[in-house]
């Protein structure tokens, strides 16, 4: 690692984050922040960040990166959240420069690339991800939206649900059907749309937890352009696994533990009081807190080991993503549990007045945390990768 | 797996070799047959300390190589994929690391050049109870002349029966459960009033329980400052709980890969079994289990070596975390290998017998569950 490299970042930093976002800890919301000035604050913060090529550093130049090494631009990430701000630019992009984009770099053509890589970069175009249906959730390929080629281009028809910030995209990558007649894999395209259109219409989901930013959005002879067809037709099966992975991966380096939180055992200290050893007066809890923060400590040095190995060059990063993304989940699952078994009943409440505000976030995070482990291929997905893809276990049987 | 030196790789893959080429599984099997009375073969023995094993940890001028603990845990972790039996683990890791933590120069000029070079074969006495109890050590040592006199009773003490010394925790002061008083004693095995006795364990290795009736030693044979101990016996303990992790993953990653191996193999209703999801889930929870006990145990060696301050953690982390993996998988080698898995003649008996061992030694998951949560503050 270039200690030179480091410290004209972190010079960088210092010198362009904006006054008033400087020393405020501010995460993705502020983006949206009601207060002007940091509204303001974030644009031109983002507006720098993106005229360096930092949105996707790690993208060539003529496609809005930096040219950067991976090491690189955790350099960078590591600068900015010691600074104690984010980068705007991947949140501002949905699923732009963490998924979409990676997938264009290595499936688009030179025109692709030139027409939606830059804006994505600046964290200017918002994109969203069209692919899970109503009845194609874990069966993905078995998938109905239709698109035809006529002479203007494609035509879309259908319904896609679960389509994060659906309402907000400039722009959706969709899986769609292109050849009923083939099998069901065999017969599935990506297509590159624009939102703002009449063909399209998008549904806030309410969920468990209350707001959400899924959608549900509907296909009526929507429109795509002939040539915002990403990879080969009839092949975006291929397309979508490779997608699926830079999701998984993007799940999987984001850090579990929030070390500015309390930590989790205080918390028990706080709401149940201790023995006069200074153990937890609630024995049982005790131990499986313990055993909780074991699997956690666990999952971090699983997740170091790998990016050791990494550098080393032992293993294939996207093997263990799997494994990555059912630990990440357990334990934040687990977590959020234990949290609301220590508040007791405090750790009902729906609205804040007689609950704390932690208290009501603690209930509305452990609402949300259930989806977890469902998106982003379930839980149980997960395990049949790590089956088939690494264990070398025979296909489950299964049609089609 | 770590980033290895190129000296550790040669070590990890003439280690993986060797096992299965010299000390696998069917020989262990074949002693247990032979109702010996012998818990290893001496030639088995022999090779590894002409292997320089039995020096890993030792210093140079004693004769050994100071490699460090992550390349003596790489050899652990072959030995217990094969169940390979010898005094490798109890006498070079726990008693050399014994020696070397607590001992003064004199000490360790006498015994670890014989630590080395096999003829001496040092174990550490230190249970009195069904449980792993550091703390409650009751059996007392006391003054007597110019040394001290060992009075009681030890037991489930590996390798007890071939040492030639005991590393015997005891009390010169206070009362079961105080941290003051603990002392720690160097002792031949056949000083007089010693009476040792074989205990017929599951996993048909040596563990000894050890009868001290007026021990006299003299002062050059206390390890440590009297009274003052503690401190230093769990410093040995934790290298002695993470060195066990080591050859616990071992185990445990044989029972693994053998349980693959026949998902893969075996076919009922015409398919072969590891094509039922049911098999399959399972088989990717124990490879995740997996994964992460190897996290956990590497991170402790290393910390070891590193001497990092949060040794105590991880040396629970890990015995915790692998002992949880071993114990599932011991169970999940016999039920997924069904009525085969049941017979004396498939191994996986062996493993599952060896697997609750380890799981009680050096304190198993309630204990380091419990001392996680002290050490992280609740």
């Amino acid at each position: 690692m270039t200690g030179a490299f480091e410290i004209s970042v972190r010079d960088w930093v210092a010198s362009n984050l904006p006054e008033a976002l400087v020393g405020v800890r501010i995460d993705m919301y502020g983006v949206e922040s009601e207060n002007r000035e940091v509204r303001d604050a974030f644009e031109l913060w983002r507006a720098r960040l993106a005229a360096q090529g930092w949105g996707a550093p790690t993208w060539p130049r003529e496609y809005g990166g930096a040219g950067l090494t991976d090491a690189e631009a955790k350099v960078i990430s590591r600068a900015i959240a010691k600074s104690g701000s984010m980068n705007p630019i991947s949140y501002l992009s949905g699923m732009g420069v963490t998924m979409v984009g990676p997938t264009l770099l290595e499936y688009g053509d030179a025109e692709q690339k030139a027409r939606h890589l830059p804006a994505m970069a600046r964290g200017e175009v918002r994109w969203c991800l069209g692919l899970s249906e109503p009845n194609a959730g874990s069966d993905l390929a078995s998938l109905n939206t239709s698109a035809e080629l006529d002479a203007q281009g494609w035509v879309l028809n259908g319904q896609k649900t679960w389509t994060s910030g659906a309402d907000k995209s400039q722009w959706c990558g969709a899986l769609v059907r292109t050849d009923r007649s083939a099998a069901k894999r065999d017969g599935i395209s990506f297509l590159m749309l624009e939102m703002n259109q009449p063909g399209i219409e998008t549904r806030p989901i309410r969920l468990i937890a209350g707001e959400s930013p899924f959608c549900e959005t509907f296909f009526t002879n929507a429109r795509a352009r002939k040539d915002d067809l990403l990879g080969e037709l009839n092949h975006g099966w291929s397309v979508i696994k490779r997608l699926l992975q830079h999701e998984r991966q993007s799940q999987t380096n984001a850090p579990v533990s929030n070390t500015t939180a309390e930590r989790l055992q205080d918390v028990a200290k706080r709401y149940l009081g201790t023995n006069v050893d200074g153990t937890l007066s609630d024995m049982d809890l005790r131990s499986r807190l313990a055993d909780h923060l074991m699997d956690t400590a666990a999952h971090e040095l699983t997740i170091a080991r790998i990016m050791t190995d990494a550098r080393g060059g032992n293993v294939e990063v996207s093997a263990t993503a799997s494994i990555l993304k059912n630990s990440a989940t357990d334990v934040a699952q687990g977590h959020s549990e234990l949290l609301l078994e220590i508040m007791g009943n405090q750790g009902l409440g729906w609205e804040h007045g007689e609950y704390s505000e932690g208290e009501a976030r603690a209930v509305r995070e452990w609402l949300g945390g259930k989806a977890m482990s469902i998106y982003g291929g379930s839980y149980e997905v997960q395990k049949n990768i790590i089956a088939k893809n690494i264990l070398g276990l025979p296909e489950t049987t299964q049609k089609g | 797996m770590a980033v290895l030196t190129e000296e550790q790789a040669f070590i990890k893959d003439q280690a993986s070799a060797w096992v299965i080429d010299k000390a696998p599984v069917s020989s262990f099997r074949a002693l247990r047959d032979s109702k010996s009375g012998r818990a290893f073969l001496p030639q088995t023995w022999r090779a590894m300390v002409d292997m320089g094993w039995s020096g890993i940890l030792v210093p140079e001028q004693y004769g050994g190589s100071d490699l460090g603990y992550l390349t003596f845990g790489l050899i652990l972790e072959q030995l217990g994929r094969q169940l390979t039996a010898s005094p490798l683990f109890a006498s070079s890791l726990v008693g050399a690391s014994g020696l070397m933590l607590a001992g003064n120069a004199a000490q360790q000029e006498a015994l670890l050049p014989g630590v080395v070079n096999g003829t001496a074969i040092l174990a550490v006495a230190l249970d009195e109870s069904s449980r792993h109890q550091p703390e409650k050590t009751a059996f007392r040592a006391e003054k007597a002349g110019d040394g001290f006199s060992l009075n009681g009773k030890k037991t489930f003490v590996a390798e007890g029966m071939s040492a030639t010394h005991y590393v015997v925790v005891a009390r010169t002061s206070g009362d079961a459960g105080d941290v003051q008083g603990i002392s720690l004693f160097l002792v031949p095995t056949n000083a007089d009033g010693i009476e040792r006795v074989a205990l017929p364990t599951i996993d048909s290795r040596d563990y000894a329980s050890i009868l001290f009736t007026d021990v006299r030693v003299g002062s050059n044979a206390v390890l440590g400052s009297p009274g003052e101990c503690m401190p230093v016996l769990e410093d040995i303990l934790d290298r002695a709980r993470i060195g066990i992790a080591a050859e616990m993953l071992g185990t445990a990653s044989r029972a693994f890969d053998m349980t693959l191996d026949y998902l893969k193999t075996r076919e009922q209703f015409g398919k072969v079994i590891g094509s039922f999801q049911a098999l399959g889930h399972r088989a990717a929870a124990m490879f995740s289990l997996q994964e992460q006990s190897r996290s956990c145990v590497e991170a402790a060696l290393q910390a070891v070596d590193a001497g990092a301050n949060n040794v105590p953690e991880l040396a629970s982390l890990a015995k915790c975390q692998v002992g949880k993996f071993l114990f599932q998988m011991s169970n999940e080698l016999i039920q997924i290998h069904g009525g085969i898995g049941m017979t004396d003649e498939f191994d996986a008996g062996l493993y599952l017998k060896r697997a609750r061992v380890l799981e009680a030694s050096f304190g198993n998951r309630a204990y380091h569950r419990h001392r996680y949560a002290k050490l992280m503050g609740f």
